[in-house]
């Protein structure tokens, strides 16, 4: 492996080939099987079901503090997922309940972090905007704007240093894009080669400013270009589309071609988070993308359409995972509060 | 069973709020995520939206309502094969209590539970064998490599690190030895590259990060303080952080006041991390040995102007030197002396002067900031009954500040006297050689603040 950076003279950059500059794709479909577009759905469902129930709860007063939805984006991290394996590490920032179901941990232990329970993914001591699993390689839940990014290509490095051919899914939104770190993190990324696939989730708002007043460029998948980072915009309504384009790019990253960008077009059809009044977009456009784009109801069709699935039997899966997370819910109001000794452990690891 | 519609919080302050609007009539078919209706307080209006299937049996709040408590029943959705029949009288009562109470009622106890006593530390291994004197940056360089050679995961990044052999030659020669691949000259992006240890710290790294200078640190303050010290506590222990962040601290020698400041007492404020400034270079290299091994997060403070000094240093490569434990330096019966990193010097040699006071000093080098060895502290002030704390930091909320509340809760019946702060004047740190000079704590503010302590003005 080589994750030192390259000198002047050992290469030149404008030299070197990349597969493809930025670029705009179409909803380029895969040949998924039935199978796949049903483990599509399903997942994309247990997020939808899961952030609903996780709404609710907030509303009775079970979950504290922020609690940042994910309702409208589930192709994005559902399609990406499908793409990588074991190996691959995933990183993001405060938006991640959807990311961490999609990385396979237990509803049941996300909901009760969310309640600030002891079944707890963080024992109840992170929270929403705090989870982690070294088993599924979901390094987190991170709070501050864009620290995602340099964290998410740190693990890149390590994939790289520890030669495991691993990939890093690190994801992050549009309005982390600006960050100063985003831009340091990319220019590490390209120049020394380092496996990461950026995923800028642009649901148009960070929290109620639009990308169209926060960011002089608005073609989010071209910010990679200065750093010669190939980019693709995709749209992150149709998991089957992002699903295409995230097996180029993890391809693109495992075969030591070094970081990619995907710009994924979604929305959020929710609040920046509980307390969001949503002032800043009308009713109209919000309706236009439930109404028109949704992910789900769009796949739906597109499996009803193939004949290998009826409503009725989508009707029936909808019913399963809704008591998967009728069972997380209950389980994360069942769950006890931490031990008031918790209150001093982990802050350090114990030697 | 029915399923009762309650009147949701906006935000966890929120009691009471309108409903100002049904986007449903009784009997309507509603799948989940439809918006069923409007609420609104004084600062938003937020829709509802159902998280079940039905039809809408009954609206128990008509839509104009004012002042709704949250989780009142608003309505009624009944499921599939359930008639209006089935609403039994909707009981408000039968609504969670609010959250909001049951966190008040259970702050007591929890407040109630003490700090766990501070874990013992490993007693320090008296070296007996031969030792050789090397530089401060011998010393440091000689760590690394060693740990280096040890744990493959350990590697080095910075600036200037690599090719240049370190701005201050402390990583020189370690390119050489270990390759592009583990000593890693990084652009000038502090932010980033300390983000990215951290990221491959929690995937199993063990990353040395070398700032140029603690200056510059600061522009990558987020992530040590949220990223590297508070990530494992945030995780429930699941993702602990084994990076050290080391560099030269403190004033230099007339280079301005961006290039010239103290953080020790910065980073002492933050649980999750430990803070190590030694001043000889054992401990130099015998700190940032366990600082290296050691699972978390560690600040290791350095200073320019000891690099060159020399010290004897153990020969031995599995020699380290406990992290949280001070070291007494000089014996003394008549006043206790703290200091850290180069002000050890200074206090050493105002121990001197004032033994030929007749004032015998006893120095304690605190070598660890964080956690702070209160104890050693202590048992020298029981004896002493005076102390001064001597550090380059300006004073407000430094590390002598917290040595004087320590005082005041742990030592307060032993005190002869208050105890005195010698630190750097409450400004900028100016370039003039002369204002300089004036402004850094000199040996005569010590030996002036020691004698005051021991009232020999």
């Amino acid at each position: 492996m080589a994750t030192a950076p390259k000198g002047a003279a050992s290469k030149g950059k404008a030299g070197k080939a990349k597969t493809k500059p930025a670029s705009r794709s179409g909803s380029a479909k895969t040949g998924a099987n039935a199978a796949e577009l049903l483990g599509y759905y399903r997942d994309m469902l247990l997020i939808r079901r899961f952030e609903e129930r996780a709404g609710q709860m907030y509303g009775m007063g079970l979950i504290g503090g922020f609690c940042h939805l994910y309702i409208g984006q589930e192709a994005v991290v559902v399609g990406m997922q499908a793409a990588i394996d074991a190996r691959d590490a995933v990183v993001t920032s405060y938006r991640d309940h959807g990311h961490m179901l999609a990385c396979g941990m237990d509803p049941k232990g996300v909901m009760a972090e969310l309640t600030g329970r002891s079944g707890g993914y963080s024992k109840g001591k992170g929270g929403s905007m705090h989870m982690f699993s070294k088993e599924k390689n979901f390094y987190g839940g991170h709070g501050i704007v864009g620290a995602q990014v340099p964290i998410g290509t740190g693990l890149a490095f390590a994939a790289k240093y520890k030669n495991t051919g691993g990939v890093s899914l690190t994801y992050l939104g549009d309005g982390a894009v600006n960050q100063g770190q985003v831009n340091e993190a990319f220019n590490m990324a390209e120049l020394w080669d380092l496996p990461v696939i950026y995923v800028i989730e642009n649901n148009r708002y960070g929290m109620g400013t639009s990308v169209a007043r926060a960011s002089a460029a608005k073609e989010l998948y071209r910010l990679g270009e200065p750093y010669g980072m190939p980019g693709e915009q995709v749209d992150g309504m149709d998991v089957l589309a992002v699903n295409a384009a995230a097996a180029k790019a993890v391809k693109h990253c495992r075969d030591g071609n070094g970081p990619y960008v995907l710009e994924m077009l979604t929305y959020r059809y929710r609040g920046h988070s509980m307390s969001d009044p949503a002032k800043y977009r009308t009713k109209e456009e919000v309706a236009d993308m439930r109404d028109n784009h949704d992910p789900i109801a769009n796949l739906s069709k597109v499996i009803v359409e193939s004949g290998s699935k009826t409503e009725a039997d989508l009707k029936e899966m909808d019913k399963e995972v809704r008591a998967i997370v009728v069972e997380a819910a209950e389980f994360a109001q069942e769950s006890p509060e931490p031990n008031a000794s918790e209150l001093y452990t982990d802050v350090l690891v114990e030697v | 069973m029915p399923i009762n519609i309650l009147m949701p919080a906006l935000s966890p302050t929120m009691t009471e709020g309108n409903l100002a609007k049904w986007h449903k009539n009784e009997g309507d078919a509603v799948s989940a995520g439809d918006v069923i209706a409007e609420i609104e307080t004084d600062k938003a209006t937020m829709e509802v939206e159902a998280v079940d299937e039905g039809v809408l049996g009954k609206i128990v709040i008509s839509e104009g309502s004012e002042h709704v408590k949250v989780n009142a029943v608003i309505g009624v959705l009944l499921e599939e094969g359930e008639n209006t029949g089935d609403i039994g009288d909707a009981a408000p009562a039968a609504a969670p209590e609010p959250a909001a109470e049951t966190t008040v009622e259970e702050a007591a106890p929890a407040a109630a539970v003490s700090a766990p006593a501070a874990k013992p530390v490993t007693a320090e291994k008296e070296f007996t064998g031969p030792t050789t004197s090397t530089t401060v940056r011998d010393a440091l360089r000689d760590a690394m490599a060693e740990e280096m050679r040890a744990d493959e995961n350990v590697f080095l990044m910075g600036e200037e690190v690599g090719q240049y052999q370190g701005a201050y030659k402390v990583s020189e020669g370690l390119l050489d030895e270990f390759g592009e691949m583990r000593v890693i000259d990084t652009p000038i992006t502090e932010h980033g590259f300390t983000g990215l240890s951290v990221g491959a710290a929690f995937a199993g790294l063990k990353p040395i990060v070398e700032f140029m200078t603690f200056n510059f640190a600061m522009q990558a303050m987020d992530h040590l303080i949220n990223s590297a010290a508070k990530t494992n506590y945030m995780s429930g222990g699941q993702m602990g952080c084994p990076a050290v962040f080391r560099g030269p601290n403190g004033a230099a020698a007339r280079v301005g006041a961006q290039h010239s400041q103290c953080y020790a007492s910065w980073y002492a404020h933050v649980p999750g991390l430990y803070v190590l400034a030694p001043y000889t270079a054992a401990d130099a290299k015998g700190l940032l040995k366990s600082a290296i091994r050691d699972p978390n997060p560690v600040i290791f403070l350095e200073n320019e102007m000891l690099y060159g000094q020399s010290f004897d240093v153990p020969d031995d490569d599995d020699w380290t030197v406990p992290i949280g434990k001070a070291k007494v330096v000089r014996e003394g019966s008549d006043v206790t002396l703290t200091a850290f990193s180069i002000m050890v010097g200074h206090a050493l040699a105002a121990a001197e002067e004032l033994s030929k006071e007749g004032i015998e000093a006893e120095v304690i080098d605190l070598r660890t900031l964080r956690p702070l060895d209160t104890e050693t502290i202590v048992n020298s002030v029981k004896k002493t009954n005076r102390i001064v704390s001597v550090e380059e930091g300006w004073p407000v909320a430094g590390m002598g500040s917290e040595i004087a509340a320590i005082m005041m809760e742990e030592a307060f019946d032993w005190l002869d006297a208050p105890l005195k702060r010698v630190c750097a004047v409450d400004v900028p740190l100016p370039y003039a050689a002369n204002l300089e000079k004036l402004a850094l704590p000199q040996l005569a503010d010590v030996v002036a603040a020691a004698k005051a302590v021991c009232y020999a003005d």
